[in-house]
Parts: C-alpha cells; sequence; structure tokens
C-alpha cells in the first residue's frame, strides 16, 4: 500500500512515530522473464521504465542495478536543470526534460525540488556575446525562452558578481529564466517509487554479466541473480556502457573521463540563480541548504576512478574567486568526481544497436542531470515502437558514420 | 594528480607539464577506406576499465609525443614508451584481469546538497 | 578568573596575559593560548551555537576541529568568516565574534520553532510535502527553507588578504605531530629520507601529553620536547605547526594547509598557505576520532566528548562543569575521570555500559571514591540549554526502568575511537570493519596506490587502529622505517617503549539503552549540525533507504561541516541494525578531501587580478594603450578592438578607421597572427596532407591561401602559406589556432609520418608584424627607401625579403582588406620603432592604425570567411567556396569528407545576404522557412554568420551559410527579430566591395 504524500500525511505520520512509511521502492526477488529489462537505476534508466509505463502502457518491466539505485551520476552533479542549446535536436530533447521537470513532484507525488530561479551563462568575451546571440537566436525559433541580457541585470540579479574583471570582463549574459536546479537523488527516488507502484520490479545489486541473443535479436541477460529474460533490452548504463556494448556484440563512440565538483561550507543565502561561466571553465549555484555548489571541468583522460586531477579544481576556482571574490573566503567542504561519457560530438547517443531489440542510451557527458525526463520520454518511446521518434531519431549511432554530428561546443573556435 | 615519465627526455614530471592525447595506436583510415574502417579509427574506442594505452604530450617539457601504458581503475602508470611505435610493446600488452568485485565495492558517492 | 577557570592546569594558556574579545557584542576575556571555544566555556558561555534543522541550542562537543557545533562568525564585511571552528581557532586580541544561525539572539532563536514542530520534520519531510500548489515551491516554501538553512552569513565584497601556495617534495609526509607522528618522523629521518611532518595545532604531542603515556621512562611531555628538538636538530626534517595535511591525492600529491601565526602581524604575512607536496610516502599518523554515545538527550549543551572534557581541564585549564559524570563503553574514558578528579572537578558517577571486571584504570577511578555505575546507561539527560541532570538505567534494558538520578551540569560521553582512516582513503585506499575493535580501520590489502603501483600512503598508530598508546608508537616506529625504506633510505633506531594501563575491550554501544524504543530514539542525536536522530535513521531503512549512500542522502547524515566525523559510524551501525544486516556488510560512505574544510582563497591563491592569467602583449602594445585602444582577448592575447578618439564612440571609430583605409591608407598590428615555419625535404608533402589545397607546387617568392581541416573534414584553421625556398614554407594561422596548428603539425609528424623528414617551428613570437593596407599603403613603404616594391617587383600574392628603410624585413603582398595590401614582418624588437617610422611615414596621407573591427568589416564588405565567425567546427571548406582538395588523393579532413552528410547536397553554404531596406541584420540571426520540425520547433534554413554596417557602401551587409545558397541567388530570406518583427534580406553575391579586384593594385 503506497501513502500519498502531502502535509497532512506527515502530521498522521507524526502520530504514529513516522513508523507507517512504506518502503519507497520495493525490492522483489526476479521473474524469469519480463517484456522490457531496463539495465540502469539511475536517472535515465528509471525515467526510461516510468514512461515505458505511462504513456505505453508497458508495466512488465525490470530495471536492473549492479550498486544502489542513482549511485551513478544522477547523485554526483551539479544539479543544474537547463535547455538553452543552440542545436534544434538538443534544444528539443533538453526543452522536453525542462518542461517535465516543472511538473514532475506532482506527477510523482515526490517533491524533487525543481527550483526555476534562473540560469545565466556568462559572456566574457566578444566571441562568447556573438555566439550566446546566436544561440538566444535559435532558442527563439526552437521555442526555448531565453533572452541576451546586459551586465547591468547581470549585476541585477547576481550581486554578488564583479562585473569588470581586469582579463574577462562580463560582457553580458544568456538568460534562461525557467531554468534552474532540482535534487538529485530525489529525482531517482521518486521515479523509483512510480515505477514500484505500477508494479515494475527494481532489482538492485543485480550486475548484468552476459547478453543473450537468438537469431540476432535480444533475448535476455545473464546477471549476478541468474539469467533473466526479456523481449527487449534498455542499456541505460553511462560509464559501464562499452562493456556492456560489448556484451551485446557492438563498440561505442565513447571514452569516460572525470568531471569534478565541490561544494563550500553553507552560508546564508547570497545568489539566487545559477551562473556558468564557461570562458573559464566554472558553474556556480547555491543550494538550498546554503553550500555554493561548484562545477569545473574535466580531465582529458580516461579514467573510472571518479577521482580528478586537483590543477582542475584550482583552475576552476582561481576563475570563481576572480568573478565571486566572496568566495575567496569561504571553505571547499567536500570535492568529489563523477564519470561522463564523452561522445564523438560530445552529445548523447539514442539509438538501436546492431542486435534487435537492443536500445542503448548514453554519452550525455557533462548535461546527463538535466535530460533525465526527457531522455527516459524518447528511450520508452523508441522502446515501445521499436523505432525512434522525433526526440531520438537524430540522436542514433549512425550519425558518426554520416559525419551528421550534433555539436554544440561551436564557441570553441577562437580566431582572427 | 598523475606523475609520468617522458620516455623522450627521461623527466619525471606531473601531469600539468603533459597534454593528454587520446588513445594510441589508432589505424589512419584514409581515402578510400570503407565506412566502418573510419568509424572505429574516427570514434569507435575501448574505454577500458584497466589498461589504457594512451598518447601523452610532453607539452611544457621536451614537447614529444610518446605514449604510455595506464590503468584506468588504479591510475598505476605500467609504463611508457616512444610514438613511433605501432603497437603496445609486449611486456605491456599482457592486461591485468579486470577486478569485478573491487569495481563494485567501488562506487559511493557524494551529493553536492 | 573566572568560574570556570581552574586554578591549576592549562599546560597552552598563559595566565599572565589576558585577550580581550566580544562575542555577540558582549566583551570577555581570555588568555593567551586558549581556543575561542576555552574561552567561552571559562567564561561560562556554553551555549555557542544552533543547530542546521531545528535550531536547538548547542555547546561545543570537541575540543579540536572535528566540531559540529560550536561554528562562529568571525569579523564582519569583506574580512567576514563564516562556520569558524570555535574548538580550534586560537583566540587574538580584539577578536570579534558572533553567534550564526539564529534570530534574534542565540539564547532566543525563533527558528526553534522547528524543533517544536519536529515530529512533522522528520527525515526526508521535505520530499512529502510542500507539492502544492505548483509555483509555491520556488517563490513560497524554498525562500522560507534557504532562509532558515546556511548557517553562518557570506562575506562581502573583495577578500582583502592574501594566499600563497609553496611547492615541496618529500621522501616522507607524517600528518600528524602526536607521538605516533614523532616517532614515525624520527623513525623514517634516519637513513637521510627527506621528511615533513605537519601538525594541524600549534602544538607537538597530540593526546599522548594529557592522557598521561610514559615513552622511555619519561612522560610523554618530556619526551615529545626532545624529540622535537632532536627532529629540529636534523638537516633533512622539516617541521611545521598550524598546518593540516588536508588532502591525498593521486600519485602522492598531497595538499597541507598551514594557517601561518604571524598573520596579521604586517602586510607581507599571508592568510593562509597551502603547500603543495610531491610525496614518495604519506604517513598518516592523524590518530583517531572519539566517538559521541547515542541516549535521549546526548544534545543538551554540556554533553561533551569524554577527551575534550579533559582536554579543556588539562590544556586550558577550564571545567566545563562543576559536576560532571561520565558516560562510557571503553576504559578511555576513565581518564576523564581521573583528569576532572586532579584538577579539582567533582565526578559525580561513572557510567560505563559493560558489566566486566574493572580493570586498572577503572580501579584507579575507583580508588577515588568515585561511584561506578556497570552494565549501566544514560536513560536520558535533564536540561534544555545545559545540563541540570541525567537519569540512569541498565543498558541492556529498554529504558524503562529509571536506576537513578544524578544531578550534574556537564556529561563527559565517549563510543570509543574510530581511527582517521580519511587520508587512506582519499586516493581510493579501502577500510575494513575490525569487529573487536568496533572500528573501521585501514584495509593493508587495499592501499591508495601510486603511479608505480605500490601502495604510498602508510598508516600509523591510532589512525592505523593501534589505539592503545604502547601500540601506536611500536606501529608509528616500523612505519617509518617501512617509509625510509620504500623511499630508498633505509635506516634503523630502537623503537621507543611507552607504557600505559592495560585497557580492556570495548562493548559496542550503538544506542544507549540498547532496547531503548521510539521515545528515547527520537532524541538521540546522531549528526549533531545536522539534527538526524536515530528515528530518523530508522524511518530511512523503513523507507528502503538501506545503502549506507541512500541512508545518507536521505537524512543528510554526515553531510555537515564536519563531514561526518562524529557521526558516521553511529550512524551506519544505527542503519545496519535497522535492516538486520552486519555493519561490515553495510559498509561505508566514501572519505573524500579535505580533511577540514580549505579556505577557497588559498586554493586561488596569487591568481587573482591582474595575475589571474598571462596577457599576451604585441611589441606594440604600449603604442595601443597610449592612443586609445579598446582591447578585445583573442585567446590569451590582447589587440586593438577600435582606437577609440575622445568624443567618439567606438561605432564612429570603427566607420572611420574603414573609411580611411579605404580612402588613402591604414596600418594594423598583425603580430598575433601564428607564423609557423615549417622546412625540410618532405615539407612541401607534409603540407600537402595538412592543407586541402596543394602547397608543394607553389613557387619560391609566392604566397597561397590555405585551409586546414579536421580528420572529420571540417575546417579549423586558415591562412597564408610563403614559400621561402626550396625546402621552407611559412604557414600563417589564425591568432587563436597558432597554437592548436603548432601542435597538429608536430602530433602528425611525431606519431604518424615520422620517417618524414621535417622541422617545425613556431616563430609567432620572433617577428612583429605590420599590415598597411590602402590606395596609399606602397606611397608609405616607400617612403621608407630600400626595397622595391613596385607593382613589377612584387606583385599580389607574392613576398621578398630585403631592407626597408632601416630594417630587416620581409614583405609579403596579401590583402585581408581587398586593398593594396602588404604584410611586413620584421624581428619583435624592431617592431615598435618600424610603427612609428610607417606613422611617420604616413603623416602625409593621413595614415590611421585600424582595430580588428575595422579588419571584421572590411573582410565581410570582400566575403572573405572569418575562422570562428563563418566557421563553427561543423563547416567544410565547400560550404565556403574555399578549396575542397577534390583532386588530392589525400588530405587530413578527405576521408571525413566523403560520409554522406558531407556530401549532402541540402548543406547551407556561403552566401551574402542584403535586407531590403539596407538595415543590418542580428548577429547569429536564423532564416525561417515557414515550416515546422518533427519536434514542432520552426524550421529554419539560413543564418547570419557575420553582419555589419558598411560604411564603405553605407548599408548592412551580412555573410551568411544557407541551404543550397549560392542555387538561391535573389531569393529573399525572413529572418525573425522578434517576438512580432522580422526582417527580409536577399541573398546575393558574399563580395560586397570591388568584385573585380581592381583595388588589390592600389
Amino acid at each position: 500500500m503506497r501513502m500519498s504524500h502531502s502535509a497532512l500525511a506527515l502530521v498522521r505520520g507524526a502520530l504514529t512515530g513516522h513508523t507507517g512509511w512504506p518502503r519507497t521502492w520495493d525490492s522483489p526477488l526476479p521473474r524469469d522473464r519480463y517484456k522490457v529489462i531496463v539495465v540502469g537505476a539511475g536517472g535515465h534508466g528509471l525515467a526510461t521504465a516510468y514512461y515505458l509505463g505511462r504513456n505505453h502502457g508497458i508495466t512488465d518491466v525490470a530495471v536492473l542495478e549492479k550498486g544502489w539505485l542513482g549511485g551513478g551520476n544522477t547523485g554526483r552533479n551539479t544539479t543544474i536543470i537547463r535547455s538553452n542549446y543552440l542545436q534544434d535536436a538538443s534544444s528539443a530533447i533538453y526543452e522536453k526534460s525542462r518542461a517535465l521537470y516543472e511538473g514532475l513532484s506532482q506527477e510523482l507525488n515526490y517533491n524533487v525540488m525543481f527550483s526555476p530561479r534562473g540560469v545565466m551563462m556568462l559572456a566574457q568575451t566578444e566571441h562568447e556575446v556573438r555566439g550566446y546571440l546566436r544561440t538566444a537566436r535559435a532558442n527563439y525559433l526552437q521555442g526555448v525562452e531565453t533572452r541576451f541580457i546586459t551586465p547591468e541585470e547581470v549585476q541585477k540579479r547576481v550581486p554578488i558578481i564583479r562585473l569588470d574583471g581586469p582579463r574577462y570582463p562580463v560582457l553580458g549574459a544568456l538568460w534562461q529564466p525557467r531554468a534552474g536546479t532540482a535534487r538529485h537523488d530525489a529525482v531517482a527516488w521518486g521515479y523509483a517509487r512510480a515505477c514500484s507502484a505500477m508494479g515494475m520490479h527494481i532489482l538492485e545489486n543485480c550486475e548484468v554479466t552476459g547478453v543473450r541473443s537468438d537469431a540476432g535479436r535480444v533475448s535476455g541477460v545473464e546477471t549476478t541473480r541468474g539469467a533473466i529474460g526479456c523481449e527487449r533490452l534498455a542499456i541505460v548504463v553511462a560509464g559501464h556502457s562499452g562493456r556492456l556494448a560489448q556484451m551485446a556484440g557492438f563498440r561505442l563512440p565513447v571514452e569516460s573521463v572525470t568531471l569534478q565538483a565541490l561544494v563550500s561550507e553553507p552560508v546564508k543565502p547570497c545568489m539566487d540563480v545559477v551562473v556558468m561561466a564557461n570562458t573559464v571553465h566554472g558553474y556556480l549555484s547555491q543550494s538550498d541548504k546554503g553550500e555554493m555548489v561548484i562545477g569545473g571541468g574535466a580531465d582529458g583522460f580516461n579514467n573510472f576512478t571518479q577521482r580528478g586531477s586537483w590543477h582542475h579544481i584550482e583552475e576552476t576556482v582561481r576563475a570563481l574567486v576572480e568573478t565571486f571574490p566572496m568566495l575567496s573566503r569561504l571553505k571547499m567542504l567536500r570535492q568529489w568526481g563523477g564519470v561522463v561519457d564523452m561522445t564523438g560530438d560530445r552529445s548523447p547517443i539514442l539509438s538501436p544497436t546492431p542486435l534487435g531489440g537492443c536500445y542503448i542510451n548514453c554519452g550525455w557527458g557533462t548535461g546527463g542531470f538535466k535530460a533525465i525526463p526527457g531522455s527516459g520520454w524518447a528511450m520508452a518511446e523508441m522502446v515501445a515502437n521499436e523505432a525512434p521518434g522525433p526526440l531520438a531519431a537524430p540522436f542514433g549511432l549512425e550519425r558518426f558514420r554520416e559525419g551528421r554530428f550534433i555539436d554544440e561546443s561551436v564557441a570553441a573556435g577562437v580566431a582572427h | 594528480m598523475l606523475m609520468l615519465t617522458c620516455p623522450c627526455c627521461g623527466v619525471s614530471a606531473e601531469e600539468t607539464e603533459f597534454a593528454p592525447g587520446g588513445a594510441a595506436h589508432l589505424r589512419r583510415a584514409g581515402p578510400g577506406t570503407p565506412d566502418d574502417a573510419f568509424e572505429a579509427y574516427m570514434f569507435q574506442r575501448d574505454n577500458p576499465r584497466g589498461v589504457h594505452f594512451e598518447r601523452w604530450r610532453h607539452a611544457y617539457g621536451c614537447g614529444k609525443w610518446f605514449l604510455a601504458a595506464r590503468c584506468t581503475r588504479t591510475l598505476r602508470v605500467l609504463g611508457t614508451y616512444s610514438a613511433r611505435t605501432t603497437e603496445p610493446p609486449a611486456d605491456l600488452a599482457a592486461e591485468p584481469p579486470v577486478d569485478l568485485a573491487a569495481d563494485l565495492r567501488a562506487p559511493a558517492a557524494e551529493a553536492p546538497a | 578568573m573566572s568560574a570556570h577557570r581552574l586554578e591549576t592546569g592549562g599546560r597552552l594558556i598563559d595566565r599572565t596575559r589576558r585577550v580581550r574579545f566580544t562575542f555577540d557584542d558582549a566583551p570577555l576575556r581570555g588568555q593567551a593560548g586558549d581556543t575561542l571555544a576555552s574561552a567561552l566555556l571559562a567564561e561560562g558561555r556554553m551555549l555557542q551555537g544552533r543547530s542546521f534543522k531545528y535550531h536547538r541550542p548547542r555547546g561545543p562537543v570537541t575540543a579540536d576541529s572535528a566540531e559540529p557545533n560550536a561554528l562562529m562568525g568571525l569579523d564582519t564585511g569583506a574580512r567576514a568568516e563564516p562556520n569558524v571552528r570555535a574548538t580550534s581557532v586560537q583566540l587574538s586580541e580584539g577578536m570579534v565574534v558572533h553567534s550564526q544561525n539564529r534570530w534574534p539572539s542565540l539564547a532566543f532563536d525563533v527558528g526553534r520553532i522547528a524543533d517544536r514542530l519536529a515530529r512533522v520534520l522528520p527525515a526526508g519531510f521535505y520530499y512529502k510535502t510542500f507539492l502544492w500548489p505548483r509555483p509555491f515551491w520556488k517563490h513560497v516554501y524554498e525562500p522560507l527553507i534557504r532562509r532558515a538553512a546556511g548557517l553562518g552569513r557570506a562575506p562581502e565584497g573583495v577578500d582583502p588578504d592574501r594566499y600563497e601556495q609553496l611547492h615541496a617534495f618529500a621522501d616522507v609526509v607524517v600528518a600528524g605531530g602526536g607521538v605516533a607522528g614523532l616517532a614515525a618522523a624520527w623513525a623514517a629521518a634516519q637513513g637521510g629520507a627527506r621528511v615533513i611532518v605537519l601538525e594541524e595545532t600549534g602544538h607537538w604531542g597530540g593526546r599522548a601529553v594529557v592522557d598521561g603515556l610514559v615513552i622511555d621512562g619519561h612522560p610523554a611531555e618530556a619526551w615529545v620536547t626532545a624529540t622535537v628538538a632532536a627532529l629540529e636538530g636534523l638537516a633533512n626534517v622539516t617541521l611545521r605547526t598550524n598546518t593540516s595535511l588536508t588532502a591525498v591525492h593521486d600519485h602522492g600529491y598531497v595538499l597541507a594547509d598551514e594557517w601561518p601565526q604571524d598573520a596579521g602581524a604586517g602586510i607581507a604575512a599571508p592568510r593562509q598557505r597551502l603547500w603543495r607536496i610531491r610525496a614518495g610516502r604519506v604517513i598518516a599518523a592523524n590518530g583517531a576520532i572519539e566517538r559521541p554515545l547515542a541516549f535521549a538527550g546526548n544534545d543538551v549543551p554540556g554533553v561533551m566528548l569524554a577527551s575534550a572534557v579533559r582536554d579543556y581541564a588539562v590544556n586550558y585549564g577550564v571545567a566545563v562543569g562543576r559536576r560532571v559524570v561520565v558516560v562510557t563503553n571503553n576504559d578511555d574514558a576513565y581518564r576523564t575521570a581521573l583528569a576532572l578528579r586532579e584538577a579539582g572537578v567533582e565526578v559525580a558517577a561513572v557510567v560505563d555500559a559493560r558489566d566486566t571486571l574493572p580493570g586498572p584504570l577503572a580501579q584507579q577511578v575507583r580508588a577515588h571514591g568515585i561511584p561506578i555505575h556497570d552494565g549501566s546507561a544514560i536513560e536520558a539527560v535533564q536540561g534544555d540549554i545545559g545540563v541540570t541532570g541525567v537519569t540512569l538505567c541498565r543498558h541492556s534494558g529498554n529504558g524503562a526502568c529509571v536506576s537513578a538520578q544524578i544531578a550534574c551540569d556537564a556529561v563527559a560521553m565517549s563510543g570509543g575511537w574510530s581511527p582517521a582512516v580519511h587520508l587512506w582513503s582519499h586516493a581510493g585506499g579501502k577500510v575494513v570493519w575490525d569487529a573487536d575493535g568496533a572500528m573501521f580501520r585501514p584495509d593493508p590489502a587495499q592501499g591508495p596506490t601510486g603511479h608505480d603501483g605500490a601502495v604510498f600512503v602508510i598508516p600509523a598508530g591510532a589512525a592505523a587502529g593501534a589505539l592503545w598508546g604502547p601500540q601506536a608508537l611500536a606501529d608509528a616506529h616500523a612505519a617509518g622505517l617501512r617509509a625510509a625504506a620504500e623511499t630508498g633510505h633505509p635506516g634503523h633506531t630502537p623503537a621507543p617503549v611507552a607504557e600505559a594501563p592495560e585497557e580492556r575491550a570495548i562493548l559496542p554501544v550503538w544506542t544507549m539503552p540498547e532496547g531503548a524504543g521510539p521515545r528515547l530514539k527520537s532524541r538521540m542525536f546522531l549528526d549533531f549540525q545536522n539534527d538526524v536522530k536515530v528515528t530518523d535513521v530508522e524511518l530511512a531503512a523503513r523507507e528502503g533507504f538501506e545503502s549506507v549512500e541512500h541512508a545518507k542522502r536521505y537524512t543528510t547524515l554526515g553531510m555537515a561541516t564536519d563531514q561526518g566525523k562524529l557521526s558516521n559510524i553511529n550512524g551506519l551501525a544505527v542503519l545496519a541494525a535497522a535492516r538486520g544486516a552486519g555493519i561490515a556488510e553495510t559498509g561505508t560512505t566514501t572519505f573524500r578531501p579535505p580533511w577540514t574544510p580549505l579556505t577557497l582563497g588559498a586554493i586561488a591563491a596569487e591568481a587573482r587580478g591582474e595575475l589571474f592569467q598571462a596577457v599576451r602583449e604585441t611589441p606594440m602594445h604600449a603604442w595601443h594603450a597610449a592612443h586609445g585602444a579598446r582591447w578585445e582577448p583573442v585567446g590569451q592575447w590582447r589587440r586593438p578592438h577600435a582606437y577609440v578618439r575622445p568624443g567618439e564612440t567606438p561605432a564612429k571609430a570603427v566607420n572611420r578607421e574603414v573609411l580611411n583605409t579605404r580612402q588613402t591608407v591604414g596600418v594594423l598590428d598583425a603580430s598575433t597572427l601564428g607564423k609557423i615555419l615549417v622546412r625540410g625535404p618532405d615539407a612541401g608533402r607534409f603540407l600537402d596532407m595538412l592543407y586541402t589545397g596543394t602547397m608543394s607546387t607553389l613557387a619560391v617568392g609566392r604566397c597561397r591561401y590555405g585551409v586546414m581541416c579536421t580528420e572529420n573534414g571540417f575546417v579549423f584553421d586558415d591562412g597564408v602559406v610563403a614559400r621561402i625556398d626550396a625546402t621552407t614554407w611559412l604557414c600563417h594561422t589564425t591568432t587563436g589556432g597558432a597554437e592548436a596548428v603548432h601542435g597538429w603539425m608536430e602530433d602528425w609528424l611525431q606519431c604518424e609520418w615520422w620517417d618524414w623528414k621535417v622541422h617545425v617551428i613556431d616563430l609567432t613570437e620572433q617577428l612583429a608584424q605590420i599590415a598597411v593596407a590602402g590606395p596609399n599603403a606602397r606611397r608609405v613603404l616607400q617612403k621608407l627607401g630600400g626595397m622595391d616594391l613596385s607593382a613589377d617587383a612584387l606583385g599580389h600574392m607574392r613576398w621578398a625579403a630585403g631592407r626597408l628603410g632601416d630594417f630587416d624585413a620581409r614583405v609579403l603582398r596579401v590583402s585581408f582588406s581587398g586593398e593594396l595590401g602588404f604584410e611586413v614582418a620584421v624581428p619583435a624588437s624592431q617592431g615598435p620603432a618600424l610603427w612609428d617610422r610607417l606613422m611617420a611615414a604616413g603623416a602625409e596621407w593621413g595614415i590611421m592604425p585600424y582595430g580588428t573591427e575595422a579588419l571584421h568589416v572590411m573582410r565581410a564588405e570582400k566575403g572573405f570567411i572569418m575562422v570562428g565567425d563563418e566557421t563553427d567546427g561543423t563547416v567544410t571548406p565547400g560550404d565556403l567556396g574555399l578549396p575542397t582538395g577534390a583532386k588530392k588523393a589525400d588530405f587530413l579532413g578527405k576521408r571525413g569528407l566523403e560520409r554522406s552528410h558531407l556530401r549532402d547536397p541540402e548543406r547551407w553554404r556561403l552566401v551574402g545576404l542584403e535586407t531590403l531596406t539596407g538595415s543590418v541584420l542580428p548577429h547569429g540571426a536564423y532564416s525561417v522557412t515557414g515550416g515546422y520540425t518533427d519536434t514542432y520547433q520552426r524550421e529554419t534554413d539560413g543564418r547570419v554568420t557575420s553582419s555589419y554596417y558598411s560604411p564603405t557602401l553605407g548599408r548592412g551587409i551580412a555573410l551568411g551559410l544557407v541551404r543550397r545558397g549560392p542555387e538561391r541567388m535573389g531569393e529573399v530570406l525572413t529572418f525573425p527579430v522578434g517576438a512580432a518583427s522580422q526582417m527580409k534580406a536577399r541573398i546575393v553575391d558574399p563580395v560586397f566591395f570591388d568584385p573585380q579586384g581592381g583595388r588589390l593594385d592600389g
């Protein structure tokens, strides 16, 4: 029996010492066979399962997780949600995602704390100004609400920023008012709870060790908890995609590197929006707890340790102290790393694979968290229809062979 | 913060003196090669959780490119060798078995808030 | 002396020197040597903070850097520092201290309403509510939560203090200057190893000097003094106090955070110093952390760790209470009873959860007549903002039967000790559960490994799990010898021998009493700062958050500023019990750097302001600066954007510069362009592979424009190539692309075509290069005298070397403006002189410098592409109408260009765009077809890549990429530019000005 969440329920809970709350998601024994197996109980995998049930009526689903649910990048990112991407394909899926985040707490009856506090991306060179003007125009046609704002408006929205740094003065910013942050763990937990309520099985500590196929079509997986049959297989395992792909008999255009982040000790509210400074590779927001959440650059070498190199932290902190001088006297409380998957064009892969009935979702790089609902939506559509829908179609594996990149790094070329 | 030894000049230095350059021993697929070969050359990567053969440049030192065999799970550098090599030296090519159990123990994570 | 300052003790304070400070504006006094917390305690101020969630009143619980409660704000304004641990900061004269997270005052905090509502605000309550109405989360609920959370107030403005960083190299770095660290350092140093010893506090000796260890027959204090003196006498040993080894990174990269004690004494002293040390071996001798006990009311101010209680008495001469109850599950806490007794403080009772026979320490306590309640537990602590008493019960029961009530004003608790495994774990070391010792300790089989695969962190003493003094010392000595031997400096020295009373085994106690029910458990705090209680962890387990990471995240246990130093082990033991599982299988969370919070200013250090990043300046930089240059950063270079005259707008300046160049003559500092010399028998063949065009056939003395592609077939750089001699070419690159192109060349030469005989050198900074352009350009140059620069002698796209006036010059006849143009290269040191000569020579023709913006306008008027504007990493040479290399057998990018999408006839290609009204199209505008995509976005078929007002033509001009563009000449495109407005522009030839190129000849 699932208990509906509300303030009243909390009061009722208090009367019984909160002993009546059920499990957030069930922990059943695996069945022999499911219609769909989703490998990976991170945000993307759980959202895939959820929308399979919600949009397509497919609830004979198991989500397999080798460790603990939400234990990958879902729970170790800087929680930024935005959709101000340049390319149509990207903005379509990220905006779908952002729009779903708007109502996700109510839909899941679980507060994921989506907070559309606004995201601004600082323009600190003329080249960046031109790039963001272009993005703003593209976003307008894509139905994504953004605009280029003046340094004065930047200052008004972010009182702690210094506009006139000696190296990179703030020349303006791309502002997306309905972008923001959410509570990352809650997204995974909320989806898991909803999947479980639909009767889906979430199997933790269940590592896939092999993929079974029959006449070019997937027939099941081998796991540390025994063999499980399936009609369709969705591989949504981020940093482990290469290994799963190998089991399923294909290769991927993916490399894994470590991306680092850090938080300061909590302080009283001093910044109400999310600020990204791409010229100097740093982004900053303040969590509801009051911690300044800081994200930085990625290592340039393959790395699965979840430990990055210190000089990236140093570079990020230097840049942010320069832009936000008050940070200087705050203290770093914790630093950590996540393993992110970089594809050949730095955009994700949502694709059928050479193995029939097997679909893959990976390569989100540094942008995975914000995409969770949209990615799950598009993946579910592809698995349910056995063909990609319009959101997923541009992200197929064949694009590398065709040279049809979805390249968001267009600001990279600095010339003249 | 890795320590690497440049096989060209012999200097052991830390990572900031070097620039990483991706997977080593790729075979260039030029004009007229099949799509598969070009895709493999440009995009498909083994991305191993284990020994990775990779390119580095001693960018702030002697300027030379070299190759390294490095474990992506432990960061251990098994060895560095000349970039003028088409395949890994035999003593570095024997890949130690990946410890699955250690991988399972490893995941533990932090949250920003 | 105040009521709480003892007559005796206080080995760290100077009773002759008073220190004045204010706390929440109240003037108070302490003694030199006090910490802020000890001074406040001496003044009877036990209430020192408010908790994060429920705003409960809290006092200090530790006497060190693990403190979760006594966090305070120092100073105000730009020097404000929030969340300072009162327990580890040294008191200083005139210190201004404020309590945090309370309103209006520490004693009366409105926020405590949350505590009254605690029953409806259990762990994770926020996930279950605040759902409706939807906008309320952002506008009502979240702002309330944010305001209530957050601890200290943020500083404001620019930090006036200075931070510095030092690099050091060591064979052995020892973290911790307790007796274990000192013994390890002494052993390690014998063979000549370079040893650095780092002690977090201002004092050597750690716990042993407080706890009364006897070493080699001497009291620990004497042994410490002698050992420190001996270490100071060794040239290969560096000792630092007030320096915390805060992070261990891969391959022995260690960060240590020093708070120099001369800070603030003069402008030269940095506030903090960050040591970046490369260590062969790290000895983690950073001790152990005492665990609180979970009993009801264990967070009332006055309930403190037993070790802290005796630290305050012994080190600072401060009695935290006048009548103290000690509660424990191990023998160590008996030392607190003895220390208090010796200091003249009444110990009302020792409450011991164990039933076993008393050991030597207990016998000493009993001999003093202190009652010992064995097999007992604290049922609950009485008091709200201070302890008034405790009630006792049987530990094995559920607390229903109260066996005794004791009046007291402080409780000293000890739940045993956890080795500080943080430094072991930072770089990947794993821990193992030691059931006998009831602790996680480093697992020697799974240590953090260095570049060579060897374990490079060696835990020593208590940090290794050797909690008993004599054992710790022996372990540390062995660790020191091992570290020295492993770094190639083996040595020998006898091990110090310590004596201490035998200690009985610990009884693991995770809740007290063992069988406590919800009534008691809901008052047992695990994480003091975040107000996580035993019932919260049980709720998490009940709701399925069974993984230790889930429980941590759901309850926020261990996520406070102490990062779980006090709470982690107790919390996961409670979780394990709730799951019905063992602690070993439940596992622990990861210990991430830093050990103690690290000031961001210290991480940034000197890289602030002008030193933030290197700036590259051309030889003529000073001239530009003196003549109104507005700078544009290009990579690390600064280029003049325009030279703005007084009273002129930047736009007007650009127009003036363009017109002047077109009408007479202008000069541009082109020194930032990349200049790469490629030489060797295979250089021509090599360049043919790099450029889409053919460079090997270029005649000596001639120049050719070239485009480079990535292997994907996308344009990444361009520039003019000059053939210098039979085996030498000079390749010009874009300003931003110089290093990348040089690196790209080296990459292919070293890694792919290593048998090709080619040398490459980057001459960018060796040469000053000045472009002279305009109808009078030749006249200006000829006025300098020397070289024949006539049209016959030096045709377009040719170059010549010779004497130009007093200069050794290479003159290239090239043009990016469409005017008669020359680029003159001279050695960098002669650049300013040449510039001055040109300005003087050109005066009669009204020569003016022009900046990058005028350059952009002129090149756009000519339809020349700019890498980074017309290209963005997705554009092919064919898209731009540039050489595609179609006839060449191979070049970098050729195979990529063969792919279907790159050969697609629907590709967007370069055209000119002209608005129907002559107005200027916005940068980055897209044209629309009127249709929609499958994802309901408006379908586009072109975009503006460059757009300018052309002063030459008196109207707007633009370049753009348009689907099948060149096939659609004359078509009118629609560019939406706002919610209700759009602009129309016609597709035209990209060359707007002088299409015949007649002006190239002046």
